[in-house]
């Protein structure tokens, strides 16, 4: 039933890029995924795609990790492409029944976004399988910093944000075991209509709820048993410093990006009519 | 007749991720109707693998599990299989979710689809098997309950599907020694009561010597020992291979063996210890007289 929350689980396989500064890897997925929404040739999305399957190479990751990510979100990127499919009317119409009607820039529009949805997700998702919950939310701590001048407790969030993360594998586990449990007293949580599913799932939820109350409770005891408070300069166990890798990383995305702004601005489709012809 | 019948079970957590994970390797079991089992094994040797096998928890994977004549991997009569074997997790009580007791107790007969009568029947029945009696509790919130209130109100939750067979993981984890004797007084009679057959998970070994007619030893996957109290924990080696430790009786036995008063190996209960002492004692005793009498005759 939760299968799918495999999102971007960390994979460790201990290769470079697992061993990348996060903060630069934050920035660099960033940077990815503006660059994505730059590419609207066919020629673009390769060379991404050809990015991504380097990287990919690089971090030792399985394929299938990555397209485990895909199939999370495989249900929206179908949806808006059939809407796209009949929701564009410029260009030459190719089908038509009735109201419905597909046009060749409709179906060109369509498979871009698509592709752009998919080297999107699995993009993001490089980060996540490559870097722990804690390196990301350690990462975001240090990126948001200079927010402190503005007043906004920093640290607080920061560390909100790696107890909640924290506690996903945590809950999850609970989840699936009050699941087995309510299933062993005959529960069912797959048959029935949708208001009967939404009822099926509250022998599940209250005892979450109740279960996490509680572990909120113990958990702030243990915190202030070792007079733990949001101080000042508080320092890390673990020093994030800026290596030779993050380096050579950083440029080449910059030199991705720079060839999807070439592409996009300079040969404005030049590349695509010479390696398709008269496809595109 | 076998109540469980398992044949080269082998499961595989995570199958093809580095977290890959053999669970369980090859298992042989058959369970009698009517044994109680005492399921031992260090963390992670696949306890809790095993005996969510039973009630189709987890899918076979590899081999075949017959539980009280259905096979585990049948879809058809999953629902009658965990109707037949009652589960009780660790800390039960962290599943209770209704607003009053009796409800709660009630959920497993209504999935049942019983008679309204039928369920209110389970559900007194159950609630005064653990102690619980109807008239004080069954309007009263499971959530306002004592620790070993709610345990034992968990418990009713199980029985009042009035399993055939129960499975019990470490049912006194966590309790303190009162609510532990209660909780294992509880089993003994659901036992004879309740549920012929019983398959208890626990890492205390003096409550596993002391209810179990047989015992059956994890490691890593594998059946490594199978037989009643005073065998598996005769086999002191195979026990210590296993990263199992002993009852406290065997304990102290073995102390009494290092200082010279050597007792059986197959004494595993604080009983079985005294009764081998007042044994020791009157042979003393008997050998000491006759040496006496033996004196006086030299005596005179």
């Amino acid at each position: 039933m939760f299968k799918d929350i495999a999102f971007g689980q960390y994979y460790p396989s201990g290769s470079v890029v697992h061993r990348m500064d996060p903060r630069a890897k934050l920035l660099l997925t960033i940077l990815f995924v503006v660059a994505i929404f730059f590419v609207n040739t066919y020629f673009g999305f390769m060379l991404t795609a050809a990015v991504l399957l380097l990287i990919i190479l690089i971090a030792k990751l399985p394929m299938l990790s990555v397209l485990k990510s895909v199939r999370a979100v495989l249900f929206i990127v179908l949806f808006a492409a059939v809407i796209n499919l009949f929701m564009i009317k410029d260009g030459e119409i190719l089908w038509s029944w009735k109201a419905l009607q597909i046009t060749d820039q409709g179906v060109h529009t369509t498979i871009k976004m698509a592709l752009r949805l998919v080297l999107l997700i699995s993009g993001a998702s490089l980060l996540t399988l490559t870097t722990t919950p804690v390196e990301v939310a350690d990462g975001t701590e240090s990126l948001i910093k200079p927010l402190k001048y503005l007043k906004v407790p920093v640290h607080d969030i920061a560390m909100i944000m790696s107890i909640a993360l924290r506690f996903i594998p945590t809950l999850f586990e609970e989840t699936n075991k009050i699941i087995s449990a309510q299933k062993a007293r005959g529960a069912s949580f797959d048959t029935g209509g949708l208001v009967a599913r939404a009822k099926a799932l509250l022998p599940v939820l209250i005892p979450l709820f109740v279960n996490s109350f509680r572990r909120a409770d113990e958990l702030a005891f243990a915190m202030d048993a070792r007079c733990y408070n949001a101080t000042e300069n508080r320092t890390k166990m673990k020093v994030m410093k800026i290596g030779v890798a993050d380096i050579v990383g950083s440029l080449f995305i910059a030199a991705y990006f720079v060839a999807v702004l070439l592409d996009r601005y300079y040969f404005n489709g030049a590349m695509d009519s010479l390696i398709f012809g008269g496809l595109v | 007749m076998l109540a469980v019948e398992l044949k080269k079970l082998s499961y595989t957590y995570s199958v093809k991720t580095p977290f890959e994970k053999r669970a369980l390797d090859n298992v042989d079991l058959a369970i009698e109707k009517g044994e109680f089992v005492g399921l031992i094994g260090a963390t992670g040797s696949g306890k809790s693998t095993l005996i969510q096998h039973l009630n189709g928890l987890v899918k076979v994977q590899e081999g075949e599990a017959m539980v009280a004549g259905m096979n585990a991997s049948d879809k058809k009569t999953l629902k009658k299989l965990r109707f037949t074997v009652g589960m009780v997790f660790q800390y039960p009580e962290y599943q209770l979710f209704e607003e009053t007791v009796a409800r709660d107790v009630a959920f497993g007969p209504k999935n049942m689809k019983l008679e309204k009568e039928e369920v209110d029947r389970r559900v007194r029945r159950a609630m005064e098997v653990v102690g619980l009696p109807y008239e004080e509790f069954a309007e009263r919130s499971p959530f306002e309950l004592s620790g070993g209130e709610k345990r034992r109100a968990a418990i009713a939750g199980v029985i009042a599907m009035e399993p055939e067979i129960l499975v019990l993981d470490e049912p006194v984890a966590g309790l303190d020694p009162v609510g532990r004797r209660e909780i294992l007084a509880l089993v003994r009679k659901l036992h004879e009561e309740v549920s012929p057959t019983v398959i208890m998970v626990s890492h205390y070994m003096d409550d596993i010597a002391e209810m179990a007619d047989r015992i059956v030893a994890l490691k890593d996957g594998r059946v490594v020992a199978d037989g009643s109290p005073a065998e598996v924990f005769g086999a002191r080696e195979k026990l210590a291979a296993a990263g199992l430790s002993l009852p406290t009786a065997a304990r102290i036995a073995d102390k009494l063996a290092a200082r010279g008063i050597v007792l059986p190996r197959t004494i595993v209960t604080p009983v079985a210890l005294a009764d081998a002492l007042a044994e020791l004692k009157a042979k003393r005793a008997e050998k000491e007289s006759e040496d006496r009498e033996g004196e006086e005759e030299k005596d005179v």
